[in-house]
């Protein structure tokens, strides 16, 4: 390094300049070669799903790669829709009215928490918010078996709200609309509303809630996808085919009657992904702006 | 007007706080100390005895770490160890391709076009159903006719197909792909979000005193998002030690147990014939304690070191100041 800035230093400055240029051209050459690699990486298996999707099993059988769709769709969708087990418009019902009930549930009285911590103070909160703090890293497995063989007891296996009511103490969610009140929300604004008469729940509702807006939208936004996303609980809790949500629907999708339907495979693995795809283009916007506000990883 | 200031308002943070609290008590708290008990009891078989805890308590315990009879390393220690495999290969690519990417979308100099549509198709990955991505993948590695089969003989790489899924270490290696190729894209955008967060005075300075590029990065960027980095550390520690639907999904855990995680075992264990529910709440617990531990790591390093010693000073303080007092 030192030597490399001894010899620019002893060229003539045009030169110095010129190579800097030169060099800052290689550089940039360097950067889109890899970023283009890694683009392609990333879309190759969504543009061959999709691709294989609209291929009748044979072609793919013959050529597993191509670029051009193949007319096949409506057969796929309507061999996918002859196999028994999987249904993906049930998926879909299932999925929705979970993840709906998430995301509402958590996102309320996430704001609900996050202001009892920061516009109160009780004796308790420091010791409560500890325990938000250390809750907020656990992980689904480490519950599990408890859970499920009180469900199972309880004959609460196969019921919805089993998933839904969790999300009441969603503690992530909650350390994060507690960070964003401490920079979006003055108490005098309380204080005015208290001074109009108005009760504290109500000044919650109408005053506090619409202040928090743009961190409600994204935290419903991962909500919403996580759950969604969520294989594990389901997996366990639900027996009946009627509730399976939609990846568990995807897994079945790995079973040997499949085996040879490999358009089927593709259409249905389309089937669900898709509707995220999109999702994900038209919110792109906020969704890769609030990733950086951080949620746990794999 | 004076009287309603002197209303006092904290019963009702107690009052906003108690849904929360009350589904941790019922989803969250209950849970964990069942499990613990079950892990001293009894409970296994599809209709599991009266509730008794064991002669041995430690019984269960004892088991997961025994010796199986062929005298190889027992399961739960395996996939164990299997877990920290798969996380450690899929995170040090991860994290190495995150900050360079990171490092190259913030630099000034070279200002790099179509930021924000890399962005967007890097995190692509991350925001599709797990289960999905694990069954394409496994369709994608389909044999003798799958597509990347398929490439890879028509570049002449391998002669004839590769049944991927029948090798330990292909099967391996495509799971630690997948999770890389996952979480690397929200990893870069967590990184760049903490590189804008340095006072770009610093970079200037640095500039003026004639630092290259590699100097900038090694001596300000890396040692600024140090704390950033680590928390994704953890978070991506405990993500990972979780780590279920890939492998599952991909090749059930297989070939021979060659992707057998935890979470895996603990699901095979309590939701498969002989249906040992005991056992797998030993193991959740055990989880459950590598799993704090690694937080309270990360909350120790995370903690604000200024706000700490300045309590330490008060604290110290007052003590001085009790000790004048029973002086006099």
């Amino acid at each position: 390094m030192a030597t490399n800035e001894e010899v620019m230093s002893t060229k003539k400055p045009e030169v110095a300049m010129r190579s800097r240029k030169t060099d800052s051209i290689i550089f940039k050459t360097i950067i889109y070669i890899v970023c283009v690699i890694l683009s392609l990486l990333s879309l190759f298996p969504f543009v061959c799903m999709l691709i294989n999707s609209t291929r009748s099993s044979a072609s793919i059988m013959a050529n597993a790669v191509a670029l051009i769709p193949g007319k096949e769709m409506m057969h796929n969708l309507k061999t996918l829709n002859r196999m028994e087990t999987f249904n993906a418009l049930t998926g879909l019902k299932n999925s929705f009215i979970i993840s709906a009930g998430v995301t509402v549930l958590s996102v309320y009285f996430s704001c609900l928490t996050a202001y009892a911590i920061h516009a109160y103070d009780w004796k308790l909160k420091k010791a409560f918010f500890g325990l938000i703090m250390g809750i907020m890293m656990l992980p689904g497995t480490v519950t599990m078996i408890g859970f499920y063989r009180t469900c199972y007891q309880l004959h609460l296996t196969d019921n919805k709200l089993m998933l839904i009511l969790p999300a009441i103490a969603s503690s992530q969610m909650v350390f994060f609309m507690k960070q964003y009140l401490e920079g979006a929300l003055s108490m005098e604004i309380v204080e005015s509303a208290r001074i109009d008469g108005a009760s504290e729940f109500r000044t919650f509702n109408t005053i506090i809630l619409p202040i928090m807006k743009p961190a409600m939208a994204t935290q419903a936004i991962f909500a919403f996808v996580g759950s969604w996303n969520n294989f594990f609980l389901p997996l366990i809790l639900f027996n009946k085919t009627k509730n399976y949500t939609m990846p568990i629907m995807v897994s079945l999708l790995n079973g040997d009657i499949y085996r040879r339907e490999y358009g089927c495979v593709y259409m249905g693995l389309s089937a669900t992904a898709l509707p995220l795809i999109v999702v994900y283009l038209c919110l792109s916007k906020y969704i890769v702006s609030g990733i950086a506000l951080g949620s746990v990883k794999g | 007007m004076e009287k309603k200031k002197l209303v006092n308002y904290s019963k009702f943070g107690y009052l906003f706080a108690i849904p929360f609290f009350l589904t941790f008590l019922v989803f969250t708290l209950y849970p964990i100390c069942y499990t613990l008990l079950l892990g001293f009891t009894n409970q296994e078989g599809a209709i599991p005895p009266k509730l008794k805890i064991l002669k041995d308590p430690l019984d269960n315990f004892k088991y997961l770490f025994k010796k199986r009879s062929s005298g190889s390393m027992s399961f739960f220690l395996e996939s164990l160890i299997t877990t920290a495999r798969i996380w450690i290969v899929n995170f040090i690519p991860q994290i190495c391709l995150a900050l360079l990417l990171s490092a190259w979308f913030t630099d000034n100099r070279v200002k790099v076009k179509g930021q924000g549509f890399f962005k967007v198709v890097f995190y692509l990955p991350n925001i599709i159903t797990a289960a999905t991505i694990a069954i394409l993948f496994n369709t994608l590695f389909a044999y003798p006719k799958g597509p990347i089969n398929d490439l890879l003989t028509s570049m002449k790489i391998l002669k004839q197909p590769f049944n991927f899924v029948l090798s330990k270490t292909a099967t391996r290696a495509i799971v630690e792909f997948i999770q890389c190729w996952q979480w690397y894209g929200s990893t870069m955008i967590t990184l760049i979000a903490a590189v804008i967060g340095i006072n770009p005075e610093i970079f200037e300075a640095a500039e003026i005193d004639g630092a290259n590029r590699w100097r900038k990065f090694w001596n300000i960027t890396l040692p600024s998002v140090r704390p950033i980095m680590l928390f994704t550390l953890v978070t991506s520690l405990i993500g990972g030690l979780s780590m279920f639907d890939i492998p599952q999904l991909f090749a059930t855990g297989g070939p021979d147990r060659a992707t057998t995680t935890i979470a895996i075992y603990i699901y095979n264990t309590a939701m498969k014939k002989p249906y040992k529910y005991n056992r797998a709440a030993a193991a959740s617990i055990l989880l459950f304690f590598i799993i704090i531990f690694f937080s309270a790591l990360l909350f120790y390093f995370m903690r604000d070191k200024d706000a700490a010693k300045l309590r330490k000073l008060k604290k110290q303080e007052l003590k001085n100041a009790k000790l004048a007092g029973k002086g006099a």
